[in-house]
């Protein structure tokens, strides 16, 4: 199957206005060495079998999944409402391009606007940019911009930063050569304000706090915003949009650009993407800002229309002077999070955050009565904790897949020092009964 | 004009509707507990998808209009795709689940990856990065790699003056100096030019091929030669790949490092600007630097391997935008081989028709015959009648067609210039309704040129006032 639609006799004629003897004469520009006759592969498949083929490795799929998953780690399992994809299921959303030429993409520029605006009124911030390819990448590019607003050397990053986004931001800081300190956790499993003050210095670019961080717990962000407040430092600050209906703002504590990934906003897991990274910042630092930021303005009647705008920062007319290099983003997604959201409203987050807390907690309890479960850090978290059991974390996780339960992350993985924990992420759509069955399934292989 | 979702609704409205929650929420520290709620929308359902679907409308979209959008490849895409990734199975896996569980999603992946790497000649593919011009931060960045393990010391990456933006923000990101190539009276690379610039400091050059004109490089072997007797690599960006689908493969010109953009050439939608996805393919000399993790196979089982310790490390939360790596893998699966080789052969047929209709109303600095798009010029229009190619793009709009790319490559390269690329989807009756579109258009422009300056005049809004947007940024709404 090809999506091509000429009749031969149309590309007779086509080829006769040429003034050529096939489609085929047009690829004599190419030096005859490098021609090749074909390419080594399957022939082509109808809808039909391209469908079967799905279904079966969809199947697959099916019987090997778990009938419970606690698995977050950055990407979680949410309930999204039907309106969400019907939207962005829409052709003249999904197969648009890029707003450059404005007269004909009000659509997708006004939506963009209201994205902007929400990701503003989410994280307490002043201005936010169109979006970036997902959460670890807006960090990196919100390092990269303190680097520009301050000329700072070095960067701090928690130890309970998520190790997958930490490696981000080595990899993109690695051209401007980018020294990284480690901020340990407390035995609580927040940072310590003191161990953040103690390694502060005018060279230091900026200070990022990731809350709730890898371990599932809160970060005492007002106290360390306090700790930068007069500091030329940056206080980047990277948030689960989904608990800031119920959680204060990094915009509260005096941050200067928070990011996150939108995903828990609608957008299905997708074996880990598209995803969106959400970018927010101050006013005064608007052109320093990566990415498109859509604005709004008039047409010669005065009616209001939306265009791209600041592009002087951007790679297609700065080039190798641009903020980033970004150039395709997550739009789509960034209209499912913006469907999302209003579809939600300030009622909806704020009921979606309460059963979230609510749901982690109630699991949090039955876990950690039974025998040797206990919490591994004592500080505040919203849905994801950690527990430590007196079994390795690979041996009793394997127990319960058995039993057709992902119970959550084995922490081991990123922390040797904790190959006894368990990072368990539980949102609305686990029900009591779900939570009750799990507990269950651990008791039994404890 | 539609108001903004936050200017519709109610106090008190509301779509989505949860079970009550009985948390008291007090292991919550009073600093962390939020008391002003965000100000987000309040509306109904009916209300929402009113909103949402009117704004649909104010949309060109690939669906709706014909998009000759040079250097975007905006073919059809798919319907078939979209059902794929939105079965459960897939749309719903998790990225960190148990390796068992992933299987049948590895094994898909490492499939594509043999796929990509038959298309392109290349030895190993990495789907990790989300776009193209991540996959280019991802190519120059193994080439970096590739340098510092043999203590090269080099500092410049050369691209073509008509190369995309992207290319010199890339290599300035990666911490390298840029030299612009020039073009030589064929619409090709100088290669004079190449030879005087390649001093022993060049690290790579970037070059599209077909480049941006369209036109093929057919000096590539020994383009490739020179860069490599002088210590560079050559990075392939994938933009024009369209053209070249089972006819020749970027590894056989000699390109060490390639990119694609499965948006453009495997139809992933481009969804008002993403996402997209930007795999990169190395020749085997630059496998130990792809980033990690790397999908390997070992006796029947595939796992995503992290102990890479030359690797640049990880460039993506997970594993890049799998989703439209599904997508791209159903349109590779049900082309074929065969598929492949119509498709370029379509799109170069579609591309030379068009330009051989135009050439009698529009100027081309550059004759030489293209392949899958053309640069034309709106400059006989400009010297006439002074209108401008945004002028002649902007009356397009009128009739129902999204405009070429403009003003790309740039003004210092090509005056006034039309990038249009048709792709292989369109029919012979789309093509020919937009060459009279077009030549009707530089008509008007002798004729009547306000209509052209004041288009268009059928669209929601006319021309907006962008100096005005970038002067006093209004970047968001604000409760009044």
């Amino acid at each position: 199957m090809n999506y091509t639609p000429h009749t031969q006799q149309e590309i007779d004629q086509m080829c006769r206005a040429l003034g050529i003897g096939s489609p085929a004469d047009l690829f004599n520009v190419v030096p005859g060495p490098l021609r090749i006759d074909g390419l080594n592969m399957p022939r082509g498949l109808t809808e039909m079998e391209a469908m079967a083929h799905l279904n079966a490795v969809g199947a697959e799929l099916r019987s090997r999944a778990p009938a419970l998953s606690f698995v977050g780690g950055g990407a979680y399992e949410h309930f999204t409402p039907s309106v969400v994809q019907e939207i962005i299921g829409r052709g003249e959303f999904y197969t648009a391009y890029t707003p450059y030429q404005p007269e004909v993409s009000q659509g997708t520029l006004q939506v963009i606007f209201e994205f902007q605006t929400m990701i503003c009124e989410l994280t307490g911030m002043e201005v936010a940019n169109a979006s970036m390819y997902d959460g670890a990448s807006a960090l990196a590019e919100a390092v990269l911009m303190a680097v520009r607003l301050n000329g700072g050397r070095r960067v701090l990053l928690p130890r309970s930063l998520h190790p997958f986004h930490r490696r981000v931001v080595e990899t993109y800081t690695r051209g401007i050569e980018l020294e990284i300190v480690d901020l340990p956790w407390s035995e609580s499993g927040a940072l310590d304000p003191a161990q953040v003050e103690s390694r502060l210095s005018d060279d230091v670019a900026a200070v990022v706090v990731q809350s709730p961080n890898f371990l599932g717990v809160l970060e005492p962000i007002g106290r360390i915003g306090a700790l930068l407040r007069d500091r030329r430092t940056a206080f980047v600050a990277s948030v689960n949009p989904i608990s800031l209906g119920v959680l204060r703002p990094p915009g509260d504590f005096g941050a200067d650009i928070v990011v996150g990934d939108g995903q828990p906003l609608g957008i299905p897991l997708s074996f880990g993407g598209p995803y969106v990274g959400f970018f927010a910042t101050r006013d005064a630092h608007v052109r320093k800002m990566p990415g498109r930021i859509v604005g709004e303005t008039v047409d010669h009647a005065g009616r209001r229309g939306f265009v791209l705008t600041l592009q002087t920062r951007e790679q297609h007319i700065r080039r190798e002077k641009a903020t980033s290099n970004i150039c395709t983003n997550q739009a789509l997604c960034a209209t499912a999070a913006t469907v999302y959201l209003a579809a939600l409203g300030p009622q909806g987050l704020r009921e979606v955050g309460r059963l979230n807390w609510a749901q982690s907690h109630r699991m949090e309890k039955a876990l950690c009565g039974l025998p040797g479960v206990k919490r591994t850090f004592s500080a505040p978290f919203f849905n994801e904790f950690t527990v430590t059991t007196p079994r390795r974390a690979s041996v009793l996780l394997a127990r319960l897949r058995a039993k057709g339960i992902e119970a959550g992350l084995d922490l081991g993985r990123f922390y040797p020092d904790l190959d006894h924990s368990i990072l368990v992420c539980v949102t609305e759509t686990k029900s009591d009964e779900d939570i009750e069955k799990a507990v269950a399934a651990w008791r039994e292989v404890l | 004009m539609d108001r903004l979702i936050f200017e519709k609704g109610r106090p008190g409205r509301r779509s989505a509707s949860y079970p009550a929650a009985d948390a008291p929420m007090e292991d919550l520290p009073a600093e962390l507990r939020r008391e002003a709620a965000p100000a987000l929308p309040e509306v109904g359902e009916l209300e929402l998808v009113r909103h949402y679907v009117r704004l649909s409308h104010k949309n060109f979209s690939i669906d709706t209009v014909f998009y000759p959008l040079g250097s975007c490849t905006m073919k059809y895409n798919p319907k078939v795709h979209e059902r794929a990734a939105r079965m459960p199975e897939f749309a719903g896996l998790h990225p960190l689940t148990s390796e068992d569980h992933a299987q049948p999603m590895l094994r898909l992946l490492f499939e594509m990856e043999d796929i990509l790497k038959e298309v392109t000649g290349m030895d190993g593919v990495t789907f990790q990065p989300f776009a193209g011009a991540h996959g280019e931060f991802v190519g120059i960045s193994v080439i970096a790699a590739h340098h510092r393990a043999r203590g090269n010391k080099k500092r410049i990456v050369l691209t073509p003056e008509s190369a995309h933006g992207t290319n010199p923000a890339t290599a300035a990101m990666c911490g390298y100096t840029v030299q612009p190539l020039k073009t030589d009276p064929r619409g090709m690379v100088d290669l004079s030019d190449l030879k005087a610039k390649m001093n022993g400091e060049v690290a790579a050059i970037m070059l599209t091929n077909p480049n941006t004109f369209g036109i093929f490089e057919t000096d590539i072997l020994e383009i490739a030669d020179v860069v490599h007797r002088g210590g560079g690599l050559l990075y392939y960006d994938g933009a024009n790949l369209n053209a070249l689908l089972g006819q020749c493969r970027p590894g056989d010109m000699g390109f060490d490092v390639v990119h694609m953009n499965l948006h453009k050439t495997f139809t992933t939608p481009h969804g008002g600007g993403g996402p997209g996805a930007g795999p990169v393919g190395v020749k085997a000399h630059l496998l130990p630097y792809l980033p990690v993790p790397v999908l390997v196979k070992e006796g029947g089982r595939y796992r995503l391997d992290d102990d890479r310790p030359q690797s640049i490390g990880k460039v993506s939360g997970f594993y890049g935008n799998a989703g439209m790596v599904l997508r791209a893998y159903v349109y590779a699966r049900m082309l074929g081989a065969e598929g492949m080789r119509k498709t370029s052969e379509m799109a170069v047929l579609n591309a030379n028709y068009v330009r051989g209709r135009l050439l009698d109303h529009y100027e081309q600095k550059y004759k030489t015959q293209p392949m899958h798009e053309t640069v034309l010029s709106a400059s006989k229009q400009k010297r006439e009648s002074d209108v401008s190619a945004l002028d002649v793009c902007k009356r397009l709009i009128d009739f129902g067609i999204h405009p070429p790319t403009v003003y790309f490559p740039l003004p210092t390269v090509v005056p006034e210039a039309l990038l249009i690329e048709p792709t292989e989807t369109e029919t012979l009756e789309q093509l020919d309704a937009f060459v009279d579109a077009m030549v009707k258009i530089a008509e008007e422009a002798q004729k009547s040129p306000d209509l052209l300056r004041e288009a268009p005049h059928h669209t929601p809004v006319g021309r907006l006032d962008e100096a005005r947007a970038a002067r006093q940024p209004v970047l968001r709404w604000k409760r009044g």
